[in-house]
């Protein structure tokens, strides 16, 4: 699976924070890191200050619905020594799903975990300003989590296409 | 004797000429000067990011123009690219010429759309944005005379781009990039030393560089404040790497700065679109890639430079032939993080303008 141009790998990034923080991380790909959740906000601020990783900007965050837990994404960047790390946390409970905000260390982070909480309703402890963002106050439910529809049959993504049928000649 | 005052509150939008969109700001007033700001926003909202689940990998590329529509070339290319990424695809080198041929243009045209209304919300009331619009209108001649379309382009594919450009395409571009220096020099003699402007924005909406890195601002907001970061230069896609240009940065990190910054890029995007076109290679415009792309089950974020800043796509498979999860980083929202502590203490005229500096876009707040 390709890592981004200039990306640090999760392994090397693992390697750093374990020592730095033992018991923060969960585990590791070549792609990303994952940190346990309720250790999140420490393995932000520890890749922010440290010289080496230097992760200065916070460039995206988002969430991904795996059915049964959440996974939050962080996409962090150093502008003096032009990397990327990808930091994940994955939050079990998938019913009312919370996180530490990284606010404090980001200040970035002030619309995008709105938008996470919008859409997704993931709960970030210690956000200063945890609203609705695009929808209002009262709206049911959380349009990007997986079994918003609860349709008993609805099946998410697309069937086959009819040329992709065995014996079908496709273009 | 004294006069007592209280604080009020005053509404601006959802439709109001200075929010350049559907976009409504609820300000708490003590006097002349703001107290508090709240943004309300949604009115745009289209569900791009659930609607991706259910579509093809292919048929989620007119999201991505309508996401960002003053800059729809670079949405379709941040997101192709990142589908790239996951999937391996291979571009061919005369689409990855076409590509920065066709991001620049729409950097050009966005810019002059983004100073012209800046401009407008300073006070010079239309005339700078039609001589903006001037140029703007022939290169959405351009885009029209290649893919059809003028706003909503739809032009990239994965794999290339979707129609090689016509004959008469390349005597159109290099007039337009001959005449373009002139122009900007037009616009500079009339408003870089324009006393009006000067008033209006110079030290309103300051942002130091340090809150501009950690406020996760990208793109003219972020080199206004005088730090030079840009994806074309710092992670070069497509062939940017073998492009000579420079990045402009600000020095106070206000509204002008920010203005002036927008003008140069014009000026470096004009000098790259000419050495695009001098090195363009012939050979294929696209590569023969399935309808039905089902990616390995993986992830990729595909970014660029958007006229706005990082403008990133966070893919997600699982396989199918739809994608798992559509996320678009979109920075006329993330820019936005600081427009609260901009504003409070500001006065109102003073807010409308550090509001313009920002260069929102609405559709790709909302999504």
């Amino acid at each position: 699976m390709p890592a981004g141009p200039r990306q640090l790998t999760g392994d090397t990034v693992a390697s750093a924070l374990s020592a730095a923080l033992p018991g923060a991380v969960a585990t590791a790909t070549a792609e990303w890191v994952e940190v346990e959740p309720a250790r999140i906000l420490d393995a932000l601020r520890w890749l922010h200050d440290d010289a080496e990783m230097d992760a200065k900007q916070l460039s995206n965050l988002c969430a991904v619905d795996r059915h049964d837990r959440f996974e939050v994404v962080y996409h962090l960047q150093s502008m003096d020594r032009n990397h990327q790390i990808v930091v994940k946390a994955v939050v079990g409970e998938h019913d009312d799903p919370a996180l530490p905000s990284c606010y404090p260390v980001y200040k970035g982070a002030l619309l995008q975990e709105r938008e996470v909480y919008d859409l997704m309703g993931i709960r970030f402890e210690g956000h200063p300003d945890l609203r609705r963002m695009f929808l209002w106050e009262g709206y049911p439910g959380f349009p990007l989590r997986k079994d918003f529809l609860q349709i008993p049959d609805h099946h998410p993504g697309l069937p086959k296409f009819p040329f992709e049928e065995p014996g079908v000649q496709a273009r | 004797m004294t006069t007592a005052t209280e604080p009020y509150v005053l509404n601006i939008g959802p439709q109001h000429p200075s929010t350049h969109g559907v976009f409504r700001l609820r300000v708490v007033m003590d006097g002349e000067r703001i107290q508090d700001m709240d943004m309300v926003v949604g009115y745009l909202h289209r569900s791009m990011e659930k609607l991706a689940e259910e579509r093809t990998y292919t048929q989620n590329i007119p999201f991505t123009d309508r996401a960002d529509y003053l800059a729809a070339m670079s949405g379709n290319l941040g997101y192709c690219l990142a589908v790239e990424m996951l999937s391996g695809v291979e571009v061919p080198e005369r689409a990855s010429y076409l590509r920065v041929i066709f991001a620049e243009l729409q950097r050009i045209a966005s810019h002059s759309m983004a100073n012209g209304t800046f401009v407008n919300d300073a006070g010079a009331w239309q005339t700078p944005l039609m001589y903006m619009f001037r140029e703007r209108e022939r290169i959405l001649d351009l885009f029209e005379m290649t893919g059809g379309a003028r706003l909503t382009t739809n032009y990239m594919r994965i794999g290339g781009v979707a129609f090689d450009p016509p004959p008469e395409f390349f005597p159109a571009i290099e007039s337009l990039v001959s005449d373009l220096p002139d122009r900007i020099d037009e616009y500079a003699e009339l408003l870089i030393d324009n006393e009006i402007l000067l008033a209006r924005s110079r030290g309103v909406g300051t942002i130091t560089a340090e809150d501009a890195i950690n406020g996760s601002l990208s793109g003219p907001m972020l080199r206004g404040s005088g730090v030079p970061w840009d994806l074309r230069k710092a992670e070069p896609y497509c062939v940017y790497d073998r492009m000579d240009f420079d990045i402009p940065v600000g020095r106070n990190g206000d509204a002008y700065d920010r203005f002036l910054v927008r003008l140069e890029e014009v000026r470096q995007s004009t000098k790259i679109i000419q050495q695009a076109l001098d090195a363009l290679p012939a050979g294929p415009h696209k590569t023969d890639t399935p309808l039905a792309l089902r990616p390995e089950p993986g992830e990729a974020y595909g970014r660029v430079e958007g006229p706005r800043g990082e403008l990133g796509f966070y893919v997600v498979s699982d396989g199918g032939s739809a994608p798992f999860r559509f996320h678009i980083r979109a920075p006329s929202l993330i820019n936005l993080s600081l427009l609260r502590e901009m504003a409070i203490g500001a006065s109102l005229p003073d807010a409308i303008v550090a509001l313009g500096s920002v260069d929102i876009v609405v559709g790709e707040i909302d999504r």
